[in-house]
């Protein structure tokens, strides 16, 4: 924990971020010129033909959507229990990029959903969960913008973000569960040839890459505007005309 | 019983910015202790403070009893009878519904004919609470303090909306509490009239 | 009487005092039920097949109305200082309010399901796999609502951000409860209900279990400042 701590400490996360903050973009640009290009070069599939490519910009979105949950929930586990001051900014500033993903991942399922189950959205189990995983995201942002004073906002938004994390395998059971009892069918899963393999992985390493930088920058511009705030709270950066 | 309270560097802060530090004080039973200061200086976060419900930035405080010494907040808390400056009262409730409320909360079981005819409320004792004047409804506050029985009281402007008979009412109860082992600290602008220690924030 | 039902007879006694708590919920479970079957027809059969999931969320969403107030009136007032100096715990606190929430709004509206049933032309094995499934599933919708409430009960507009935060975490229950009754219809089991009602008390009792925890911990966090 110590070693965490010791770089968790907003001045290192700034000097650290600042160093690693352009390889990761780099390497999210590089690898996903790379994947989009093998991506859109793979042989058709002989069941889903060339609507397979959306697979390469739509699982890599669901799994940095579920990572991006998990990542909260464990920074919100650390800012209650050990008060660790940037945990609550770190997860804070996840958290819109999960929703993005979440959406980027449900858009993407209903586009892929039209050619291949002939209707824009069904009542898939995984679909549902990740509708309701949308839910969890806007409610917890909803939270934090709710409540102004700052420290407050962060605790009640780690504890909704605990209490959702507990949840989460129970709502993706039950929507399983409800999925079986009303009908049969679900995604025709087969073993994914190595050809699809090998643009997925590298697809989902660049939306790895991406989601890093995107969160890096934004935990650097909420550390700065604190700073900025607090500033000006002691009167040393005054607004132009005064306050 | 509580023997004493003992305030060792604290130090407190809302969010960023910090309202006091460095205060210590002692406060023994039997004795009083006013908080004075304008607005803004910290009186009802010292308050809330000792009652608990805050954490210190820095320092601690410690109270001696007859089990030992303890700096817990929370247990601290089953210590205190808190008059805040919001009246607790329910508009729905009637003065009498209220108070036996808080006594059953507190596991007390006064008489309460004698305790409403002690704040001067016999005649409103059937009144639902949104009846009450301001200064009835501190009245009744007085009456849940004494009720509770708790040896710490913490008042917040207990004087604030009482005409003279029910300010000396206030006074005149603080005095018997601290005469029977208790202790008192009261945030206010004017100074009580009990003669007692005073720290200024 | 002990401090713990004081509270929540108290707590039960300001719902039936300030526009009679219950009654408003059971209004509004009502006219759920009636304007359903205006928005989808009155094919007899139908209704039968979606009463079980338009009970179940329209019993959800009317024990949704008074929750906001949960906690936030005695915030507001001082009530909550006072209280949370009690010789109570702030998790038996947390467990009183749901258990008054629960008696003063859950199980009216359980008790009159049986009846809107009748108006889904329910037969009689679904309506009572429906009743048990509301008698075991409203008490987890005052604990995880609890939750909710606490979170948001120092906000003026509280009652507009909860159901955002504790629908989805209710999704559960909604599942199983008119699952149960889904498959009492479809003679699934003959002991109706089957695993719905199971799982459905196993998440009720985990939510009834941890959110005063939960709840405690949040209201703590609020008596802060």
């Amino acid at each position: 924990m110590q070693f965490l701590f010791r770089y968790a400490n907003p001045g290192q996360f700034m000097r650290l971020s600042s160093v690693l903050l352009p390889f990761t973009a780099i390497a999210a640009a590089l690898l996903l010129a790379l994947g989009l290009f093998l991506g859109f070069t793979v042989p058709p599939d002989y069941q889903q033909g060339m609507t397979v490519t959306i697979m390469f910009i739509h699982v890599p979105a669901a799994i940095v959507a579920e990572g991006c949950y998990g990542l909260i929930a464990v920074l919100s586990l650390m800012a209650l229990v050990w008060r660790h001051p940037l945990s609550d900014v770190m997860a804070r500033a996840a958290a819109p990029l999960g929703a993005l993903f979440t959406a980027l991942g449900l858009i993407t399922g209903s586009l892929w959903g039209r050619p291949m189950w002939g209707t824009y959205w069904v009542w898939d189990a995984r679909l549902t969960s990740f509708l309701l995983l949308l839910f969890l995201y806007l409610g917890y942002l909803a939270l934090w913008n709710a409540i102004e004073d700052e420290t407050k906002a962060a605790r009640a938004a780690a504890i909704l973000a605990l209490i959702g994390a507990v949840n989460l395998p129970i709502i993706v059971y039950s929507v399983e569960w409800w999925n079986t009892l009303h009908q049969g069918e679900s995604i025709v899963s087969g073993k994914l040839a190595p050809v699809f393999l090998w643009p997925l992985l590298t697809m989902m390493a660049a939306y790895g890459f991406l989601f890093l930088t995107l969160w890096m920058i934004r935990v650097r511009t909420e550390i700065i505007s604190r700073r900025a705030h607090s500033l000006m709270l002691s009167g040393a950066l005054m607004p132009r005309g005064g306050l | 019983m509580i023997a004493s309270l003992t305030a060792e560097n604290l130090a407190c802060a809302r969010g960023d910015r910090v309202l006091f530090e460095g205060l210590s004080f002692r406060l023994e039973r039997g004795h009083a202790l006013a908080v004075e200061g304008a607005n803004g200086t910290g009186k009802t976060s010292l308050l809330r403070l000792i009652a608990g419900f805050l954490t210190p930035r820095a320092g601690r405080l410690v109270v001696v009893s007859d089990h030992g010494q303890s700096d817990d907040g929370e247990e601290r808390g089953k210590q205190i009878g808190w008059l805040g400056h919001q009246d607790a009262l329910k508009p729905q409730l009637t003065v009498r519904e209220q108070l036996e409320f808080f006594a059953a909360l507190y596991s007390a079981s006064p008489d309460f004919d004698s305790m409403l005819g002690q704040v001067g409320l016999t005649r409103q004792k059937d009144f639902p609470c949104r009846f009450l004047s301001a200064g009835q409804r501190r009245r009744l506050g007085l009456a849940r303090l004494m009720v509770s029985a708790r040896p710490l009281w913490l008042l917040d402007e207990p004087f604030a909306a009482l005409d003279i008979e029910g300010q000396t009412m206030i006074a005149d109860a603080m005095a018997r509490h601290c005469a029977g082992g208790g202790m008192v600290i009261a945030a206010t602008h004017d100074p009580l009239p009990l003669g007692q220690a005073s720290i200024r924030l | 009487m002990s401090a713990f039902t004081t509270l929540v007879a108290r707590d039960i006694r300001l719902a039936a005092r300030s526009g009679g708590g219950a009654a408003l919920a059971l209004g509004f479970f009502a006219l759920v039920a009636t304007l359903v079957p205006l928005g989808i027809g009155a094919d007899l059969n139908v209704l039968a097949r979606v009463a079980g999931g338009v009970l179940w969320v329209g019993a959800v969403l009317a024990a949704l109305l008074s929750l906001d107030r949960l906690f936030q009136g005695d915030y507001e007032d001082g009530s909550l200082d006072v209280i949370a100096l009690s010789p109570l715990s702030l998790e038996s606190v947390s467990l009183a309010k749901m258990l008054a929430h629960f008696l003063s709004t859950g199980l009216p509206l359980t008790l009159v399901s049986p009846l809107l049933a009748l108006l889904f032309n329910l037969p009689a094995p679904a309506t009572l796999t429906l009743f048990l499934s509301l008698l075991i599933g409203t008490p987890a919708v005052s604990a995880v609502g609890a939750i909710g409430a606490s979170l948001t009960l120092s906000l003026k507009r509280g009652g507009l951000i909860l159901p955002l935060l504790i629908l989805p975490l209710l999704a559960p229950a909604v599942i199983f409860g008119s699952g149960a009754v889904s498959a009492t219809l479809m003679g699934q089991s003959a002991m109706g209900g089957g695993d719905g009602l199971w799982l459905l008390l196993a998440f009720s009792a985990a939510a009834c279990l941890l959110s005063p925890f939960a709840a405690a911990a949040s209201v703590r966090l609020n008596l802060s400042s």
